[in-house]
């Protein structure tokens, strides 16, 4: 066991890690932990912009941005943080911009800015160019620029280094109200060394954790192969409650088939739906904004498209992306990789032919609770002193029941700066928590008993298993009949995991061992996700009941909170214990949902 | 015929659909896979591995090499993340040539013959298709991969008109999987070689009309492990799975060497 010492600690270089990384290198003695190289986050995937008022273009503030993100996120969102967000947005891309990230400009040499779904003009009466770009690659471009600048300030990195235990003390603390309760203190985290199989504790006053999200819950999904909600997991397991799980974002334009991310920004430059009789569909679900409505209305309407008979293909299963009216010209300047994909993956010619279409797990809203200056909380309010997280992986909230494309990318910058500079600050006057006593105990007996198993279940089987399941019951149309199903599907993989076997018997490069671990991830998270979708008993967002198919603000204006509990159970599932947050509002009224 | 307008105009509600191209039936095919493999763990010898499989119309070789490891043998070891060629984990020499698994179609490939494929060349092997990255992104940090701007930052954006935004838009696609720089045999032969990756990146920035240190990087490239090594074999041309010009880019940094005052 290697012991290393640093004031603040970053889980995860994609956006939000390096963002974070930036900020807190310049200030404290900071390391970076990932389990990749760091251009290989799934930041890079993202296509189609980054939102925020800077008017270039045209008319615009900051006010109806945030009010966009509360509409957009069916009002579970906190707007306080909402607000945050859309003003800190102009500056993240200003930052950028100075950082050397090449943004596509105006004929006066401004940032350009295009349409993006959900984005409006004063409070819903029109699209607005708000959306930041660089072509389809902006993500690239981000993940790049970041990466750019941690290398100009000497960002120390440990790449192909997986954090496998989050390190907490507790100690009893006393309410104003002289009651007591058991306070959580940051020590450190336990990482495993990719190239040697060596263990590694990682003292720190500060860890931040930016693991990005859960997509390989599901089989359908535009997330890569190793987004497999590993902070969630590691925060859960420590005691932490998780946030809105059971809102999951399905990206409406997945290559049929594949997932493979076509950007919104397709549809912002002009592409639309149709269905196999021609029709553009969406005038029906959505007459005002129509093929710019936001993702989780737009991927809804697909969905039933295809139920009610008028999917596509020979299967009759999918939609199709029209860009057929597009100039080549237009196409290739500012869609250029996403056309390539479709050429790529199914040939077909966008030029041409309709690209064939469908949902794909693309999202998570909800993750490890935070507020506005990123601190993570243990429960409602209570902030759990040296530990942060930003990105995917956290739950501000901004995004709500449903996040608007390109806020996620906003969302990395704006709370990766905040968390870097959070845990910077932290540090420079906290003290180190001594680590616990035998810290590596956990990993090292977890590690061995999969190392020894001889219990014949397979990673991948179980893992396709889980992914099955969660397509077929999780996705974007749910009832308490789907998700027991899914229920019981995780139940029985749960029991069956602790049979996995690993082939790989090496130190080195032990890939085979790291999935296994990852699959654990998977399946807590996913029954984490099931069981909030079985307890909110109502429709929001991304999250639709068909045996409760309306918004019931009355019951359900709350965030969900669950809690890892061996003494509770929920809905039948024991381990599991479900409480609720108030939802912040500041000036926005709920209203009804229309576009 | 209708003719299409400049501004996309609204489209039609609704048109006549013909058959639709791709997504349909996909048919299966058997290939034989063929793999180099290598753990110093366990063997100093590398050895070839051969597996039967199954696949698909739609299946990369990147879902060849999972079937053998989730199906077949778990200790085959490989990098791959986003599994669409925009992460740049899984360069390998496939069939003699330095592409990424996830965007190889198997049906693209001869697949009456083995389908070959070993780590990529010139960088330490560490396990099976994994090579040690390290020299590669020591070369990238060499040339101060950053924008450096010296004059006093305004309180909006930096103008650039989009000619000079276009100017190095070829070389900002760039995702540092090393299939150009472990393509050269230049690159082979002499590891101390910045490679094309570097230099690719360092174009990015002495082409920015933003910048201010071009001049630093090309004394650092006029080194004599710099552009000059480049013997203009256009392999990581071909290379390059993000279809950059990567020879026309070192071309553009040794023709601003010998044009800028050094």
């Amino acid at each position: 066991m290697q012991v290393h010492k640093y004031d603040v600690v970053i889980v995860g270089a994609g956006g939000a890690g390096m963002r974070a990384a930036i900020e807190s290198g310049q200030r404290a003695h900071t390391a970076v932990l990932t389990k990749l190289y760091p251009t290989r986050s799934h930041t890079g995937a993202a296509q189609g912009g980054m939102c925020a008022a800077l008017a270039n273009v045209e008319e615009d503030n900051w006010e109806w941005h945030t009010f966009d993100t509360v509409k957009g996120g069916d009002y579970l969102v906190d707007q306080d943080a909402a607000e945050v967000m859309a003003k800190e947005a102009i500056d993240a891309v200003l930052d950028l911009e100075k950082m050397g990230l090449p943004f596509n400009r105006t004929p006066e040499g401004k940032i350009d800015q295009r349409r993006f779904g959900g984005h409006t003009r004063d409070h819903g009466k029109a699209a607005v160019r708000r959306a930041c770009y660089a072509a389809d690659r902006t993500g690239h471009m981000i993940l790049q620029t970041l990466y750019q600048n941690c290398v100009k300030h000497n960002v120390e990195f440990y790449n192909e280094y997986y954090v496998l235990d989050l390190l907490t003390v507790e100690e009893e603390a006393t309410r104003e109200d002289g009651s007591t309760y058991m306070q959580k203190r940051t020590a450190g985290v336990v990482s495993y060394d990719l190239a040697n199989g060596e263990i590694h504790v990682f003292q720190a006053k500060s860890v931040v954790f930016a693991t990005g999200g859960l997509g390989k819950i599901f089989k359908t999904t535009s997330n890569a192969h190793t987004l497999t909600a590993d902070g969630m997991a590691l925060a859960y397991r420590a005691g932490i409650p998780l946030e809105d799980m059971e809102f999951v974002q399905f990206h409406p334009t997945g290559l049929a088939g594949l997932g493979i991310l076509l950007s919104e920004a397709a549809r912002g430059e002009g592409a639309i739906l149709r269905n196999s009789e021609g029709e553009r569909f969406m005038e029906r679900y959505a007459p005002t904004i129509k093929d710019l409505a936001p993702r989780d209305i737009v991927a809804r309407s697909m969905a039933n498209e295809v139920r009610e008979g008028r999917g596509a293909g020979p299967n009759k299963d999918y939609v199709l992306l029209d860009l057929t009216h597009l100039e080549p010209a237009h196409i290739d300047a500012k869609l250029p990789d996403i056309t390539e994909f479709a050429r790529t993956y199914l040939g077909v010619e966008p030029y041409t032919e309709p690209v064939p279409v469908f949902p794909t797990c693309h999202y998570a809203m909800g993750g490890v609770p935070t507020n506005v200056k990123s601190e993570v909380l243990q429960d409602n309010d209570t902030v759990v002193p040296g530990l942060f997280a930003a990105g995917e992986v956290a739950c501000v909230s901004v995004h709500g029941s449903n996040r608007l494309g390109t806020n996620s990318l906003l969302d990395i910058n704006v709370f990766g700066k905040r968390a870097g500079l959070a845990a910077a600050e932290y540090a420079a006057t906290a003290e180190f928590v001594d680590i616990p006593e035998n810290p590596t105990e956990f990993t090292e007996n977890q590690l061995n008993a999969m190392r020894a198993s001889t219990g014949g279940e397979r990673t991948a089987t179980l893992r396709s298993e889980l992914q099955e399941t969660m397509d077929a019951n999780m996705q974007v149309f749910r009832s308490e009949e789907t998700i027991k199903e899914a229920l019981a599907v995780i139940a029985d993989l749960r029991k069956r995991y602790k049979n996995v076997q690993i082939q790989d018997k090496g130190k080195r490069f032990n890939l085979d061992l790291l999935e296994a671990v990852e699959l654990g991830f998977l399946l807590d998270m996913a029954e984490v996700m099931t069981v909030a979708a079985l307890h909110r008993k109502e429709s929001r967002g991304g999250h639709y009941r068909e045996d409760f198919p309306e918004r019931d603000d009355e019951n359900f204006m709350l965030h969900s909170m669950m809690y890892l509990d061996p003494e509770s159970s929920t809905d039948g599932t024991n381990g599991i214990r479900a409480d609720t947050k108030p939802v912040v509002f500041t000036r926005y009224e709920p209203m009804e949902r229309k576009y | 015929m209708s003719t299409p307008t400049k501004e996309a105009a609204e489209p039609a509600s609704k048109i006549d659909m013909k058959e639709s191209g791709g997504g349909g039936e996909v048919p299966s095919f058997e290939i034989t896979l063929q793999v180099r493999r290598y753990d110093p763990e366990f063997s100093d010898e590398a050895r070839w591995d051969e597996w039967q499989l199954t696949m698909y119309g739609t299946d990369r070789v990147l879902d060849a090499l999972h079937k053998v490891k989730w199906n077949i043998d778990g200790s085959l070891t490989f990098r791959r993340s986003c599994a669409h060629g925009v992460c740049g984990s899984d360069a390998m020499r496939i069939n003699g040539r330095n592409r990424l698994a996830c965007k190889v179609l198997l049906k693209d490939l001869d697949t009456s013959k083995p389908i070959m494929v070993e780590p990529i060349k010139g960088l330490p092997v560490e396990k099976d298709l994994i090579v040690d990255m390290e020299p590669f992104f020591q070369s990238y940090r060499e040339i101060m991969p950053f924008m450096v701007n010296n004059s006093p930052a305004p309180t909006a954006e930096r103008l650039q008109s989009p000619e000079d935004r276009e100017r190095f838009d070829d070389t900002t696609k760039c995702i540092l999987c090393a299939a150009c720089t472990s393509s050269c045999p230049v690159f082979w032969t002499d590891g101390q070689y910045f490679g094309p990756a570097a230099i690719v990146n360092a174009h990015r920035f002495i082409f920015d009309s933003r910048d201010d240190a071009g001049d630093m990087r090309l004394e650092v490239l006029n080194d004599k492990e710099g552009v000059w090594r480049c013997r203009t074999t256009f392999n990581c041309t071909d290379a390059c799975p993000r279809g950059i010009e990567v020879t026309k880019a070192i071309q553009e940094v040794k023709r601003a060497v010998l044009t800028r005052s050094m």
